[in-house]
């Protein structure tokens, strides 16, 4: 058995090797090295608990049964997960995260002396405060992040649902948790234990369904802080330093996260929290949607364009992820390259459905990742460029973003697409994005419209190359 | 006058998150999405308190509520950690072709 101190000291050391893990992502050769010493730090802090309980006795094995099967489990995802899909299966994780936290609430809440937290009915005010934001934040992420995944899945709607009293009701439920939580420090009530945990679950539930589809980079961040937060209030109830370093990094790296993507479409975090875009301007657009001209080619056209071009820049967005059109996209950019024709890609922050994620689509089809850039790198070279090459983007693209003060995307950094002496816009209809506003860039001389599936279209493209 | 251990546990999430802050601004772009899976990977340290609840029950009484609740939080927890590392893994090994092709 572990004396405390010492099992104390190796859980400081296995929170400093998450800090590492997370330390080894500033750049792609470090990173793999930072994600061993990620499970490294894991493995010691699962190994330092086993000890310093010291019981290996038929409640090992069972625990031992158990984890298997979650890892079996968990393995067999990581394997088999499509990395289209990596938005749907970190949501999924981060709700597991939440419930987890919320059982081991429960388990110290029945169970004090186990914890050395004190007795049922007789729990140390402190730990139970913490308990008790820990189980409610946990309860919060794993409702918020079920009703996420559905959207992203497509089995929920991805347009935000809101009706009338929302806020007032979300405001309501938050200021009676913070009551509840009061009142079971005071009367360690059982009752009034379970009723935190539901309304929590309710609130979480009510707080991401005013939230659309194109806002879930941000969803998927903030749930992301929550689970951290909720790890960090369990942290504080098991008196355990690698749980607390732990749930403090990932709660500022959620954090950061939003902010980028809350930056990305010049949004203030409470606008997209408050939710509802995108449904008050889809009237707007409808009605301003007089039959304007648009010039609309095939893969022929696209190829001669790209044949005589010198440098071409690629904008892939979601809907390059939807048609999985990333390894044709790869393929005619290949060809492209034979003819010595440079090509980039430029992606924008909130390109995808969460932060990165058009990056690691890029990188699975085996693009180098220098050559891939970010907007800020990027926006000054599409007036040099002689194609733009937008596939799956809409919005991010769209310029009146700069131009029209009335746009409910203005101010949202866009990538200056229509600067190329000529834009070529894969896409399926004329339909608006997300953001559920018209295209000025589908009206330009200078587009060329190529209405057809996205990996259809590149493949047709790379024939006629 | 002694200090609350409670404390010294506030002094260190309050320094992490510190930390977290500039560790995490130093995170490549490129590799947002590898971090929100690794950072969902270490949050599943939580199963260090879903083991001691699952152990807390004597030989007579390995499963009572609050030790059932310890072995699903394990599953839960487990879940997470290898699926989290290995799909982070996964991707990072993309990362990791390219260097070799140039």
């Amino acid at each position: 058995m572990l004396s405390a101190n010492l099992s104390a000291i190796f859980y400081l050391i296995s929170g400093v090797l998450f800090i590492l893990a997370l330390r080894g992502l500033s750049s792609p050769e470090t990173s793999r090295q930072g994600n061993f010493f990620g499970i490294l730090g894991m493995v010691i802090a699962i190994m330092v608990t086993f000890l310093s309980i010291g019981n290996f006795s038929t409640g090992f094995v069972i625990v031992l049964i158990f984890l298997l099967i979650g890892g079996l489990i968990g393995a067999f995802i990581a394997y088999k997960i499509p990395m289209t899909a990596m938005p749907e299966l970190v949501a999924g994780f981060h709700s597991l995260v939440g419930l987890a936290a919320v059982f081991v609430a429960i388990a110290a809440f029945l169970n004090p002396e186990a914890f050395n937290l004190g007795y049922p009915g007789k729990i140390k005010l402190g730990s139970l405060i913490e308990m008790s934001i820990g189980a409610a934040v946990g309860a919060i992420t794993f409702s918020g992040s079920i009703i996420a995944f559905l959207k992203l899945q497509g089995i929920m709607s991805g347009s935000p649902i809101t009706f009338k009293g929302q806020h007032p009701l979300n405001a309501f439920i938050l200021i009676s948790i913070i009551i509840i939580i009061y009142l079971l420090c005071s009367t360690q009530s059982s009752n009034l234990f379970w009723i935190l945990l539901a309304i929590s679950f309710l609130i979480g539930f009510l707080l991401i369904i005013p939230i659309g589809g194109a806002d879930m980079p941000v969803v998927i961040s903030m749930l992301n802080s929550y689970s951290g937060w909720a790890a960090a209030g369990i942290g504080f109830t098991l008196e355990n330093t690698a749980l607390i370093i732990t749930g403090a990094l990932v709660g500022s790296s959620g954090a950061i996260l939003s902010y980028i993507m809350c930056k990305g479409m010049n949004r203030s975090f409470f606008n997209v929290i408050l939710g509802g875009f995108g449904a008050t301007e889809q009237s707007a657009s409808e009605q301003n949607k007089e039959q304007r001209p648009v010039k609309s080619g095939n893969a022929d056209d696209a190829a001669f364009l790209m044949k005589n071009a010198s440098s071409v820049i690629i904008v892939p967005g979601y809907g390059m992820a939807v048609a999985q059109a990333q390894h044709a996209l790869r393929e005619m950019v290949d060809t492209l390259k034979k003819n010595d024709i440079k090509v980039s890609y430029a992606i924008h922050p909130v390109a995808g459905r969460m932060p990165g994620h058009m990056n690691v689509l890029l990188a699975e089809a085996n693009v180098p990742y220098d050559e891939v850039f970010e907007l800020e790198e990027i926006n000054n070279d599409f007036a040099n460029a002689d194609v733009a090459f937008v596939i799956g983007a809409n919005d991010v693209t769209n310029p009146v973003a700069k131009t029209d003060p009335q746009s409910p995307i203005y101010g949202m950094p866009v990538l200056d697409v229509e600067k190329c002496k000529s834009v070529l816009f894969v896409k399926r209809s004329l339909s608006p994005g997300y953001a559920g506003i018209d295209n000025d860039l589908f009206y330009k001389e200078n587009t060329l419209m190529l209405f057809a599936d996205a990996k259809k279209m590149t493949e047709d493209i790379t024939k006629n190359l | 006058m002694e200090i609350d251990p409670f404390i010294f546990r506030l002094s260190i999430f309050i320094l992490s998150i510190f930390i977290g802050y500039y560790v995490v601004w130093s995170v490549t772009p490129s590799l947002h999405t590898p971090l929100m899976s690794v950072t969902n990977a270490i949050s599943s340290v939580i199963i260090v308190g879903a083991i001691i609840a699952g152990l807390a029950g004597n030989s007579n009484t390995i499963f009572n509520t609050s030790s059932i609740f310890g072995f699903l939080a394990i599953s839960l927890a487990a879940v997470n950690i290898f699926g989290g590392f290995l799909v982070t893994q996964r991707m990072l090994a993309m990362y990791k072709k390219k260097k070799k092709d140039k």
